[in-house]
């Protein structure tokens, strides 16, 4: 999940005595799965959660590019250093799709992304954490990108319509970066040497707790899903997104033949999911505060590309308006 | 120094050159993620630096079978060392500030579109077909590296300086571009590569038409020029940039896939 504790600044949700006429109407159309566009009419704290979220996830996949550009130089062959680098360009896209898809509500991106430079706008945590072997590149396509799709499949039903347009062609593109992630980490299971497996099972170890963190907290914690979930931002809670995944990962993670960090994870009959142990939140909050192994590189690295590149962008300004001002005389 | 080369290795080592240039700017610019002036930059940057390693490959595959060693593609990327690499030295220089990463993708560029489509009349079937379908790609560089050329040349005061100094800085790793050596005057007598005093045309024809256009000063063509990179002698910065790109591979030499 890109976007985590999402504030919706609204302490209760409304019931439908204590609504005006408009906002009525706006959850009558919710509740009927019609898709608000830009132009409809939409409760203020419904704009700005949106705004919220869809930034926090253009900004998620912009850090996001981070992590994996530590490894791009590195790339052992031709191909991975293609398709990683492919990877990494599809992620700025998103990321310029998400703006966008953000800018219909009246808000703006260099607003936004001045915000993520100031600490005030958050990016998913699990880019605040480092990627320090080969084989992380095909644990996130795997693990990272495989929670994102678990969380945007269902956002793809999300009630406003260009998000889940947006949504609808990010996954298809995600879906590509896990099984080409999952690729990375069977063909060295299948046929590397020792050394290159337990590089394998060295990534797992350290992504595993990150990736089930992406979720957020459990919904006890989650003092804003209950207001998202009635206007059907959010289609299904954190928990059972988070159920979701473990439910759909350990089959692939038993035929790659590693293992996850947590003792506590086994098979229960009875409910038909998987248990695992408890997430340790002290942990997920630190991150969030700004106290990853991370967090401090990550803006510093995408602050000073936007304090360069300011010249670059006024001149391209100035020469636009030279042209502009030629066409006029 | 590569002497007394027989006609298969002549056309193994000019392969080599192709894919290396090629190779070691996308390598460059790789080291660009996450620090374009903007979005949109960072998603062209991309692109030129998929086109060339993608170009890279096929240069490295047609190479690996005429090769007397039997190397992979892979192994000839990242198996070799420095002395073996035969890019020229403009690729390997810095990325610097964004004036130098665009003047020195644009004096590639300039080159690289004009041997492309001069290599599309090469008696070699191979060259001519890798040639023609690079030549699509390298005409989008081009246009958008001259773009920003101008952009910039004729933009603020501050970027029309920092242009120049950018010019002025690597002018002197062009000669190698245009001039050829026994090694491509053999290939031309061959038909299998162009006339380098065409490809010299065709090259100042772009640098000419797009600096007057940008408002920069075009350097003289008699200044000294470095030279060697073609040869296998390069500057001090090519060991650094192969110490990282080449690391997995030496540091897992066993290693059968990745």
């Amino acid at each position: 999940m890109y976007a985590q504790l999402v504030e919706t600044g609204v302490k209760k949700v409304k019931s439908q005595d204590e609504m005006s006429q408009d906002e009525s109407d706006f959850q009558a159309k919710i509740d009927a799965e019609i898709k608000i566009e830009a132009k409809n009419w939409m409760p203020e704290a419904y704009r700005k959660t949106l705004i919220r979220q869809i930034s926090q996830h253009a900004h998620s996949e912009i850090v996001g590019m981070l992590p994996e550009g530590n490894w791009l130089t590195r790339a052992p062959t031709l191909k991975r250093k293609l398709q990683l680098l492919a990877k990494i360009q599809d992620e700025a896209g998103h990321g310029l799709y998400l703006y966008s898809a953000m800018e219909t509500l009246g808000a703006d991106r260099d607003v936004e992304v001045e915000k993520l430079h100031t600490g005030k706008a958050k990016y998913s945590s699990i880019f605040n954490y480092p990627t320090l072997n080969w084989t992380d590149m095909g644990a996130i396509g795997w693990l990272v990108d495989g929670a994102a799709i678990v969380n945007q499949v269902v956002l793809q039903r999300t009630s406003y319509g260009p998000y889940s347009r947006a949504m609808v062609r990010i996954c298809k593109e995600e879906s590509f970066h896990q099984r080409q992630g999952y690729e990375i980490l069977l063909t060295i299971m299948q046929h590397g040497t020792d050394a290159q497996k337990a590089m394998v099972q060295d990534s797992i170890n350290r992504l595993w707790w990150p990736s089930l963190m992406m979720f957020g907290p459990t919904d006890d914690d989650s003092p804003n899903s209950k207001q998202s979930l009635a206007w059907k931002i959010k289609r299904k809670s954190n928990d059972e997104l988070r159920q979701m995944f473990i439910d759909q990962t350990i089959p692939q993670l038993e035929f790659l033949g590693c293992t996850a960090p947590d003792p506590d994870l086994k098979w229960n009959e009875e409910t038909g999911h998987y248990d695992f142990g408890e997430i340790d939140w002290s942990e997920f909050y630190a991150v969030l505060k700004g106290n990853g192994p991370c967090n401090q590189e990550r803006l510093a690295k995408r602050k000073s590309a936007i304090d360069k590149g300011a010249w670059v962008r006024e001149a391209a300004v100035a020469y636009a308006k030279k042209q502009e001002s030629m066409k006029g005389a | 120094m590569i002497k007394n080369t027989k006609p298969v290795d002549t056309l193994f080592i000019y392969l080599l050159r192709l894919a290396d240039s090629n190779l070691i700017l996308s390598q460059r610019l790789c080291e660009l993620c996450g620090d374009a002036p903007s979005l949109e930059e960072e998603l062209a940057i991309s692109n030129v630096a998929l086109d060339l390693i993608g170009q890279a490959k096929n240069w490295y595959e047609y190479a690996s079978e005429l090769d007397p060693l039997k190397r992979t593609a892979d192994h000839l990327a990242f198996r070799r060392d420095a002395h073996e690499f035969y890019n020229v030295l403009l690729v390997e220089q810095k990325n610097g500030n964004f004036a130098e990463t665009i003047t020195r993708q644009f004096f590639f560029d300039a080159w690289h579109l004009s041997i492309l489509e001069s290599l599309q009349d090469s008696k070699d079937e191979r060259i001519k077909s890798i040639a023609s379908k690079a030549v699509k790609e390298v005409s989008y560089h081009l246009r958008r590296s001259s773009q920003w050329m101008i952009r910039l040349g004729d933009g603020t005061e501050l970027s029309h300086e920092k242009m120049q100094s950018a010019i002025n800085q690597l002018w002197r790793f062009t000669g190698e571009l245009i001039t050829s050596d026994h090694l491509e005057d053999a290939l031309e007598r061959d038909g299998l590569i162009p006339d380098p005093r065409k490809i010299f045309g065709l090259w100042k024809h772009s640098i000419e038409t797009v600096l007057s256009q940008a408002k920069l000063v075009n350097p003289d063509y008699d200044a000294w020029m470095y030279k060697g990179g073609k040869q296998g002698e390069h500057t001090e910065l090519l060991g650094f940039i192969l110490a990282e790109m080449q690391y997995l591979q030496r540091a897992y030499p066993d290693a059968k896939v990745w």
